[in-house]
Order: C-alpha cells, then sequence, then structure tokens
C-alpha cells in the first residue's frame, strides 16, 4: 500500500511538470549505491533523521552513469525539488552547467566543488581526523608497524592515508606505514576479499593497526583484522559495533549531519563552500562502549590535545590534495 | 527448405523474445507489488513522448550502434570481441588527446581529428589480442576481456598521474575547449519559439553512427574485404584454400571492430562529457555483444536494436526517478531481455521453425 501511494506521488509528480512548487528535497546518491555502509548510507541515515524529526517527505535516487548526472539534476529542479542533494566528488562540472539554469534552486554538492550562486559545497576536512586517527594508532601499534589500506587510488583518498601517515609519525617518527589501494576501478568500494587479501599482505609485514579507508571493502579489512587478533580503524560512520574490541576506532565523516543541516535549512542554505573540519565536528574519532578499553586516556588526551592545537591553528596537517604531494608517505 | 522466411528470423523471433522478456519481466513487477502497466507507461512516457526523453534514448542508442557494430563485424570473421570497453576507453584517451593537446579553429575539424583519434586508438588496443590470436593461436575470448582489465588501470593511470589538472579531484581530464564541442540535438533542432531535446546528451554523433552502419553494411556485402571476412568466418579451411590469408583477415577485421569500438568516445567524451572521465564506456561494450545478437550481426537490425537498448536504458532511468521500484530490478529486466533475445535464442527459433515446416507441409 505504501509502495502504491509512493508511486502514485511520483506520478503525480510527473504530471505537475511546470511550476509546482513541492519543495521537498532530492537526494541522488553517487554510482557507488545506497546501501554502502558507509559513506552513501551516512547521507541516506542524514536523510532519514531529518525526515523522523520533522515528518516531511524527500525523494531519493542512485544513479546508474555518467550521463545521469546531468539528468538526475535537471528532471529534480524542473519538477520543484528544493534543495538538491549529491553525494561524491565526482558532481563538479554538472553543476557548473545546470545551476545556473535553476536560479530559483538550491542545489548542496557534499565532496564536490562548484563555484555557481546557488551551490553550497561542502569540504570535509579528511586529513584532520585521519591524522587523529593516525595519532591513536600509532599509540596502540606495539609493532611500530602500521597500515593503511584505501579503496580506489584516486587523490581523495590518498588525503586520507597522508593524513593518517603524518599522525601516526607525529607520535613515534620511527614508524613504518604500509600503504595499499585496492584498485583502480570504482569496483575498487566494494571487493571486501580484495580487502582481506590486502590487510592479510600488510600483517605479514608486521602491521598490527590497520586503518580501512575503502567504502565496503573496508569491511573485509575489519573482518580479516578481527580474525587474526590485530586491531582496525573504521571510516565515515561509526563502524566500532561491527567487530566490538577489535575496532579500535572509527574516522568519521560527519555526511549525515550535512546532509540533515541542508534539509533543515531548505532554502536559506548558504551557498558557498561550507568547510566540516574538525572545529566544526565534520570529521573526529569515534568513541563507545564498544572501544572504551582499547582507547586508554592516555592515548584519548593526547588525541584530545591535538584536536585543540588542529582548530586552534598549531600543528596544521598537510592536504594531499592541495599541491598532490605528502611529506610524510609515498605512493 | 528447412528454413524459415527471412522476415521471420529476423522480426518475428526477436519480437516473441522480447514479449516474452516483457512478460516475466511484469510478473517480476507484480511480485514487489508495483503496477507494470503504470511502469511500462512511465518508460515510454519519459524515454519517448518527449522530445529531451528522445534526447536521452539516441544519446545511449548512438553509443550502443557503435559497440554493437564492432561486435558484429568481428563476428561476422567469426572473432568473438568481447573487449568493447578496453577498445572504448582507449578511443576515449585518443579523443581526449587530440581535443586538449590540438588547437582545432572549430568543431567539425575537431570532430574530424577526434573521430581519427578514437578509431586509431580504438584499433590498436585491438590489434594486441588480433595479432596473438592470429599468429599464436591465442583465445581471443580471453585476451581481449584481459585487454579490458589493462585498459581500466591504463586510463586511471593516464588520468590520475598525466592528463588530471592539479588540484582536481575527480580523476578526469580537463574540460574540451569550446571549439571542440559537438553541436547538440537542442542546438541543431530548437527555433526561437520552442527548446527540442532540452539539456540531453544526443549529439551530431548519432549521424555518425548511422553513417557507420551503412559503412559497415557496404563492407561487409558490397566489398571484397568484406566478402574474405565472411568467408572467413563461415569456413577458415574454404577460405584458405580460396587464397585468403587467415592472417591478415583476423587482423584486419579485428583492427575495424576496435575502430568501431573506439568511435563510441566520440558521443561519451566529446559530445556528452566534453572531458575524459573514468568510466566513459559505461558498460556499453557488453550491452553492444546483446545489440549485435539481436541485431542477427545485420547493421540495420543493430540500427533497431540500439534504438530499443537505449530506451530501455532511458525509460528505466525514468522508472528510477519517479517511481517506487528500484534500481536493481531496472536492471533485472534489462537483464531479462538480453536473456531472450540473445542467450535463449533457440527457445523461440525451433518451435517456430517446426511451426513454419508444418505450415509448410499442409500447404503442399
Amino acid at each position: 500500500m505504501t509502495l502504491m501511494t509512493k508511486f502514485l506521488g511520483a506520478a503525480a509528480a510527473v504530471a505537475l511538470t511546470a511550476g509546482a512548487a513541492l519543495a521537498d528535497p532530492a537526494l541522488i546518491y553517487d554510482l557507488g549505491g545506497k546501501f554502502d555502509k558507509s559513506f552513501n548510507e551516512a547521507a541516506y541515515n542524514g536523510a532519514e533523521r531529518w525526515a523522523a524529526e520533522t515528518g516531511g517527505s524527500y525523494r531519493d535516487i542512485e544513479i546508474q552513469s555518467e550521463a545521469q548526472r546531468e539528468q538526475a539534476l535537471r528532471r529534480f529542479a524542473e519538477n520543484g525539488f528544493n534543495p538538491i542533494i549529491t553525494t561524491g566528488f565526482a558532481w563538479s562540472s554538472v553543476f557548473d552547467e545546470v545551476a545556473p539554469d535553476y536560479p530559483d534552486t538550491k542545489f548542496v554538492t557534499i565532496d564536490g566543488y562548484s563555484g555557481a550562486e546557488n551551490v553550497q559545497s561542502v569540504a570535509f576536512s579528511e586529513h584532520e581526523g585521519s591524522y587523529l586517527v593516525g595519532m591513536i594508532a600509532a599509540m596502540a601499534s606495539e609493532s611500530g608497524t602500521v597500515g593503511f589500506v584505501g579503496g580506489m587510488d584516486i587523490p581523495l583518498i590518498r588525503k586520507f592515508a597522508c593524513g593518517y601517515a603524518q599522525g601516526a609519525k607525529a607520535v613515534n617518527p620511527d614508524i613504518t606505514v604500509i600503504s595499499n589501494m585496492t584498485g583502480t576501478t570504482p569496483a575498487a568500494w566494494n571487493d571486501p576479499v580484495k580487502g582481506s587479501e590486502l590487510a592479510n599482505a600488510q600483517i605479514s609485514q608486521g602491521a598490527d593497526v590497520i586503518y580501512a579507508a575503502a567504502g565496503g571493502t573496508g569491511l573485509g579489512v575489519l573482518q580479516t583484522a578481527a580474525d587474526e587478533d590485530i586491531l582496525s580503524i573504521g571510516v565515515d560512520s561509526n563502524q566500532n559495533h561491527l567487530f566490538p574490541g577489535k575496532v579500535l576506532t572509527s574516522m568519521l565523516k560527519r555526511v549525515d549531519v550535512a546532509v540533515y543541516d541542508a534539509m533543515t535549512q531548505g532554502d536559506g542554505i548558504a551557498p558557498g563552500v561550507r568547510v566540516m573540519d574538525l572545529g566544526a565536528d565534520g570529521v573526529g574519532y569515534a568513541m563507545d562502549d564498544n572501544n572504551a578499553e582499547l582507547v586508554s586516556a592516555e592515548m584519548s588526551a593526547a588525541a584530545e590535545d591535538a584536536k585543540a592545537k588542529i582548530i586552534a591553528g598549531e600543528i596544521s596537517v598537510h592536504d594531499y590534495t592541495s599541491d598532490d604531494s605528502c611529506p610524510a608517505l609515498s605512493f | 527448405m528447412d528454413k524459415m522466411p527471412a522476415w521471420a528470423d529476423a522480426i518475428l523471433v526477436p519480437l516473441i523474445s522480447l514479449i516474452l522478456a516483457a512478460l516475466l519481466s511484469s510478473l517480476v513487477i507484480l511480485g514487489i507489488g508495483e503496477n507494470p502497466i503504470d511502469a511500462f507507461q512511465q518508460m515510454v512516457q519519459g524515454a519517448l513522448m518527449q522530445s529531451s526523453g528522445w534526447g536521452y534514448t539516441l544519446y545511449y542508442a548512438t553509443n550502443f550502434m557503435f559497440t554493437g557494430l564492432c561486435v558484429a563485424v568481428a563476428f561476422h570473421a567469426r572473432l568473438f570481441n568481447i573487449g568493447g570497453e578496453g577498445q572504448v576507453a582507449l578511443g576515449g584517451l585518443g579523443v581526449a588527446l587530440a581535443c586538449l593537446y590540438i588547437p582545432w579553429p572549430h568543431w567539425s575539424l575537431a570532430l574530424l581529428g577526434s573521430g581519427l583519434a578514437a578509431a586509431l586508438f580504438g584499433a590498436a588496443w585491438a590489434f594486441v589480442p588480433a595479432y596473438l590470436t592470429a599468429k599464436r593461436g591465442s583465445h581471443i575470448v580471453i585476451t581481449t576481456i584481459m585487454f579490458n582489465f589493462i585498459a581500466a588501470s591504463l586510463l586511471n593511470y593516464v588520468l590520475v598521474n598525466v592528463l588530471r589538472p592539479t588540484g582536481a579531484m575527480d580523476p578526469a581530464t580537463a574540460k574540451f575547449p569550446e571549439a571542440t564541442h559537438l553541436p547538440s540535438f537542442q542546438e541543431m533542432f530548437s527555433t526561437a519559439e520552442t527548446v527540442m531535446f532540452r539539456g540531453s546528451p544526443a549529439n551530431i554523433s548519432f549521424f555518425i553512427a548511422v553513417a557507420a552502419c551503412c559503412a559497415v553494411w557496404a563492407l561487409l556485402w558490397r566489398t571484397r574485404l568484406g566478402y574474405e571476412i565472411r568467408a572467413f568466418g563461415h569456413s577458415e579451411s574454404a577460405a584458405k584454400y580460396a587464397g585468403i590469408n587467415p592472417v591478415r583477415i583476423t587482423i584486419i577485421a579485428m583492427l575495424i571492430s576496435g575502430a568501431l569500438a573506439g568511435m563510441m568516445a566520440i558521443n561519451s567524451t566529446q559530445g556528452e562529457a566534453e572531458r575524459l572521465v573514468l568510466n566513459a564506456s559505461e558498460g556499453a561494450g557488453f550491452i553492444g555483444i546483446a545489440v549485435a545478437l539481436m541485431g542477427r550481426n545485420h547493421p540495420f537490425g543493430i540500427f533497431l536494436a540500439a534504438l530499443l537498448f537505449g530506451f530501455l536504458y532511458q525509460g528505466g532511468a525514468e522508472l528510477a526517478f519517479w517511481s517506487g521500484i528500484p534500481r536493481e530490478l531496472i536492471v533485472v529486466i534489462q537483464a531479462l531481455v538480453i536473456l531472450f533475445t540473445g542467450a535463449l535464442d533457440n527457445m523461440v527459433r525451433m518451435p517456430l521453425e517446426k511451426l513454419f515446416l508444418a505450415m509448410r507441409k499442409g500447404d503442399a
């Protein structure tokens, strides 16, 4: 029944093509898919939280191909959805073309960037969050070797790895950081078997803490780390509960907050760049009952101290994407 | 007479397969509690009842025409080229290099140059598997599919490390210069009063695809080379006996096949994205196999099958936008069409053949 009503509602939306101001927000997921247990799912959770709290409704869609990016934006804008939120870094050039055609609609791009006047670009400081979990990893490591497993080999993931290596080396300058990427195609976001193999390879090289920034692939890393009785670090969402007592912490990237805020503000969204850094609680590390015993008071004190210093500008964490190079790690 | 009439073979068999696929899809849609008739209306409405929908349908059809022809040309020489994905990727690289590094004065010249580059790069990528097959007897299916992975890795390396503008997050090239932008259907067919094909990606390369269909037909059925390709495909030993060099034909057929796949990149890279993105082929290399199968490896059949698959792609997208039918189910529907028209072809053909034979006996 609910499906039927949804369908009828959708049909009505098609019927009212021009001028209808439904003013419901719309959310468009990137090619990775809605339920990836990490990035896109965080956006979905934010939207669901907004819907539950306000009783409002929103429409969401998973695109299937590159050509659909522009199509999805235009179709939603033409049908009066506002604001329209997208996840993923690949939207930038699409917004430059589409957004000026719909000046009354507000757009939000999470991880992307557009200079158009009605677009808010949400930028996360993943390197800062990764720096903190890198510190925690180095403090928890007994072997003096920590690992990083990335998803697809793109600058964004190198940014994670670079922040992580800097954090680890800030605690222990002699630490060895092993970094591997899962693959070079989008399939690398969802390959837990390969993630597991990479984790095993890093364990055999002596790694006893492994940070996975790899979407669905990361689940394989976390699983293998738990099986081999070493520690792992989750990403994007809080993944501590997946293997209680085995996941050291999770690097939080609050995509859900960005989506929730955008939907709450509605038409009042401020265009321009919104930086979600440590100071804005856009990134951070997860502490809960599942990892309370793993992270000692001393470790969290050091991390909190560094966090305060980063916010105050006393520690600056190098951002890989600013110049495509990393002082602490070579790729 | 053990054959059914040509019209039944070319039209009736695919049509019945299609209806069977549609019926089974309807059952699946019913199974998740949606109305299949409404869903079908939605697909037709979104893909065919408005000019922007046509714009997308024809855009996808252009891609599928190129990759369908690619599979068909190789298939006439009994070579199963499933490396369309990789050849498209390399064709895209050719287009990107031509557009970015040569200062074209006008789009028509840019189109010539990038089309040539796309064909050359696609053909070059098909050359290695072709050589290995012709000279070393490697299996073409294995080599071409492996070359898809190599192409994906190569493209990733080039995009991330060489062609990506500094500071950009997206593994893609910079935007092509204004002068290389191909005229879209919107620009070509809109008048001052009415905007046609608004925002849709269909562009002038559709006509190149249609021209390619005609050219492939002429090549295969009106030239000596085409005759040699077909003779080789029917029987290698007979072709050898007739003085046809198998190495030469294998390599030439694969080069043409790769060039056709590569030229798809004109549409997706220069026409639509106007920059080279990582996954520019969007699976069209594999859809091309289904298109060629359904089109009976004949250019006109491929033209029709490409239109059908374009409709399925665009209609499926509309379905995902506006109905509660999830994306996965749309893939199921598309897969059913491929299954029935491609793989389960004989399931329809054999009873139909028997039926025609029985009718003929009745006449006699």
